[in-house]
């Protein structure tokens, strides 16, 4: 299982989600993606679009301003 | 056990036989209307017209059709009228009439050349807004043009309202495609989400 680190840092809608979804394509089943973010509204979109998409959002966590989120590729 | 009677094995056969041909025609009835209906199920697109000619408004329609692709969506934009700004990558004068030259002074240049539908004040507001989204660093709207396009939203321009702007091809950003009220049409029936901005 490899993890996957992508900074989202400093942008905002849609472009973590649009950031997001690039990377997730070139992880294998089972990988992790772990994005940091600061958008205000991340983290209902990056739910939203786990949910719609069919992964899974396995952690959510904020310190000072800065999201963190684990993401698992679950679908192709 | 004795011989079962050859009129009852034929009657078993003949009933069997009869209730196999109603079942097959039920099942060719119902395939064929699965086949018929499958061109009518909505699929996974989103459809935008782009109407409007102000900044907000299309920096909110890239947003929603990038989002869309990265949502798993396919996305569809229209561009009709002052919508047409947003695709615009220069302005042309050769070839056209006074009018169409007229226009073409008055229109838009292109994306960075757009007015924001509120508080514009010839054009001090849009700077007003560009200069705290570079704070921000909040995409432009060309950033964002640029990023629909590398996602693959398709873009299509409506050719009735580029003659009635005098907009001609050469004018509009490359890899656009061209077409009319069928196109939008053909995409938004097969669409969940249409949207007019």
């Amino acid at each position: 299982m490899a993890v996957v680190e992508l900074d989202c840092k400093g942008l905002n809608c849609p472009m973590p989600i649009v950031k997001i979804s690039r990377a997730i394509k070139a992880l294998a089943i089972g990988d992790r993606l772990q994005v940091t973010a600061s958008d205000p509204s991340f983290k209902a979109d990056v739910e939203a679009w786990a949910k719609r998409l069919g992964h899974t959002l396995v952690e959510f966590s904020e310190t000072g301003g800065v999201q963190s989120a684990t993401l698992e590729k679950k679908v192709g | 056990m004795g011989d079962v009677d050859p009129a009852v094995t034929a009657l078993v056969e003949r009933l069997v036989s009869e209730r196999t041909a109603e079942l097959r025609g039920e099942v060719e009835r119902l395939s064929s209307e699965l086949a018929a209906m499958k061109p009518r199920t909505v699929s996974d697109r989103a459809t935008i017209i782009v109407f409007s000619g102000d900044m907000d408004k299309l920096m909110s329609a890239f947003i929603i059709a990038s989002g869309a692709v990265a949502m798993g969506l396919e996305a569809s934009m229209y561009f009709t009228f002052w919508g047409l700004a947003a695709v615009k990558k220069s302005t042309l004068y050769s070839g056209k009439s006074v009018v169409e030259k007229m226009l073409s002074l008055m229109l838009p240049g292109g994306p960075d050349d757009v007015p924001s539908s509120n508080m514009n004040m010839l054009g001090m507001g849009p700077m007003m807004f560009k200069s705290v989204m570079k704070k921000h660093n909040v995409e432009t709207l060309p950033d964002l043009v640029k990023v629909s396009q590398e996602l693959g939203v398709r873009m299509i321009a409506c050719q009735m309202s580029m003659g009635v702007m005098g907009i001609q091809r050469e004018e509009l950003i490359d890899g656009l495609e061209y077409g009319g009220v069928a196109t939008y049409l053909g995409d938004a029936t097969d669409s969940k989400v249409t949207l007019y901005i």
